[in-house]
């Protein structure tokens, strides 16, 4: 349920941003970041982005979705 | 390969740890348990440490008394809107599903933003169903307030919104063999690290720990080595999404609109300041209030055992009807609904 995203905010429009991630856009709120600019990494949760990342951690954070078993 | 190698090193570390006999970790996020069970982390564990799960699936301690309320609201012809783990919760009667099949108007939607867009394109009362922990609660709270922005007066809130660290105070006080807590990643980047104070001065280490293998494992033996060393500090392994202080904007936009107040927990009981309400100044968007909502209160579930799961009591195949009864295909209680839940990563995972 707390499930978070990494996404790329590639427009910004008031109080809402256009996030990109693997060619998948979304409009998201932007009112819970103190700041927001276009290209910032973010994490979105429901709907809004909850935290900033570096592009950096973005990569490493969108390559875990893709582990399944790994033990046992 | 470098990458794989690391891996396979702190595998074996873990495996090999010289933890102390009995010790307890409670691990109080729903995106652990499937993460930990999916990656079979639990392997790893030396056998002198019990990693069990906590109250950390939003969905799972919920009471039935909340389920009933919002099927109440749907007979009463409201669209009711929802995160989809909501959906196939039993309530004391029916769940949502069993509504929409009869013929309620219920939707899931992803954010409580969607939900404000259903309330702004149908002109109908809708309600969204407030469920979660302090990840959520801010972007509840953000679309509350654009509710009242923009007058879209035929939307509103039913709440059961549960702050994390009021449960595990109530766990601590309870269970007085809990070693230390792996600690909820994404509800710690709102509340930040210093939101655990509390654990050190009952001397019992955390660590905030990230959802990938490598996260897990490396948060595990942190743990466990401050297990060993008698050391009560709060570690963040998870600076990705994690800063010290938290975001401090989501937790003013929460404090806006939200005030504690004391919250039900499915297995836990009432426990003082572990849910939010709305404030006075926002009561419009209070679907309690607007629809005057008066249910029963929801009798025992029969042949459950969702509360002890939640408390870390027992594991899951321990309940009788753990896959017997009680199935992910036909769920007796919420801990097998949610994907999240513990009964369900057990059954999905082994």
């Amino acid at each position: 349920m707390c499930l978070a995203v990494p996404m790329k905010i590639i427009e910004i429009k008031g109080e809402m941003a256009v996030v990109e991630s693997a060619g998948l856009r979304r409009e998201v709120g932007i009112t819970l970041l103190a700041k927001a600019r276009i290209n910032d990494w973010v994490l979105i949760h429901a709907g809004f982005a909850i935290s900033k990342l570096t592009r950096k951690q973005a990569r490493e954070t969108l390559a875990l979705f893709e582990e399944g078993r790994l033990f046992g | 390969m470098a990458e794989k190698n690391r891996l396979a090193a702190l595998a074996d570390r873990l495996r090999h740890f010289p933890a102390r006999p009995l010790t307890k970790v409670m691990e109080v996020c729903g995106t652990h348990t499937v993460a930990i069970r999916r990656a079979g982390i639990q392997h790893l564990l030396p056998e002198t440490v019990k990693l069990v799960s906590g109250p950390g699936c939003p969905v799972c301690v919920t009471p039935d008394h909340f389920i009933d309320e919002a099927v109440s609201l749907a007979r009463r012809g409201v669209i009711v809107t929802s995160f989809g783990d909501m959906l196939r919760v039993p309530g004391s009667r029916s769940s949502l599903e069993e509504e929409r099949a009869a013929g309620s108007d219920i939707r899931a939607v992803y954010s409580p933003l969607d939900a404000l867009e259903i309330a702004a394109a149908s002109g109908r009362e809708t309600v969204f169903l407030a469920v979660g922990f302090e990840t959520t609660a801010p972007a509840i709270a953000a679309a509350g307030m654009m509710a009242l922005e923009r007058k879209i007066a035929n939307f509103s809130l039913l709440t059961a919104l549960r702050l994390v660290p009021p449960a595990l105070q109530a766990l601590m006080s309870e269970d007085a063999r809990l070693s230390g807590f792996l600690l909820p990643g994404h509800v710690s980047a709102i509340i930040g690290r210093q939101a655990y104070g509390f654990l050190a001065a009952r001397r019992l280490p955390g660590v905030i720990s990230g959802f990938g293998a490598e996260d897990i494992i490396t948060s595990l033996l942190h743990l466990l080595e401050m297990i060993n060393k008698d050391i009560y500090k709060i570690v963040n392994t998870y600076p990705r999404g994690v800063r010290d202080r938290g975001n401090a904007r989501s937790r003013a936009v929460l404090a806006q609109v939200f005030e504690p107040a004391d919250a039900e927990w499915r297995g836990l009981g009432l426990i003082p300041s572990s849910g939010l309400r709305l404030r006075p100044a926002y009561a419009a968007l209070d679907a309690r209030r607007r629809f005057a909502i008066r249910v029963d209160g929801a009798p025992a579930r029969k042949g459950c055992r969702c509360g002890d799961v939640l408390r870390g009591l027992i594991d899951p195949p321990a309940c009788p009807a753990f896959n017997k009864a009680c199935r992910p295909d036909r769920p007796l209680g919420p801990c097998m609904v949610s994907s999240e839940g513990s009964c369900s990563a057990w059954v999905t995972y082994g």
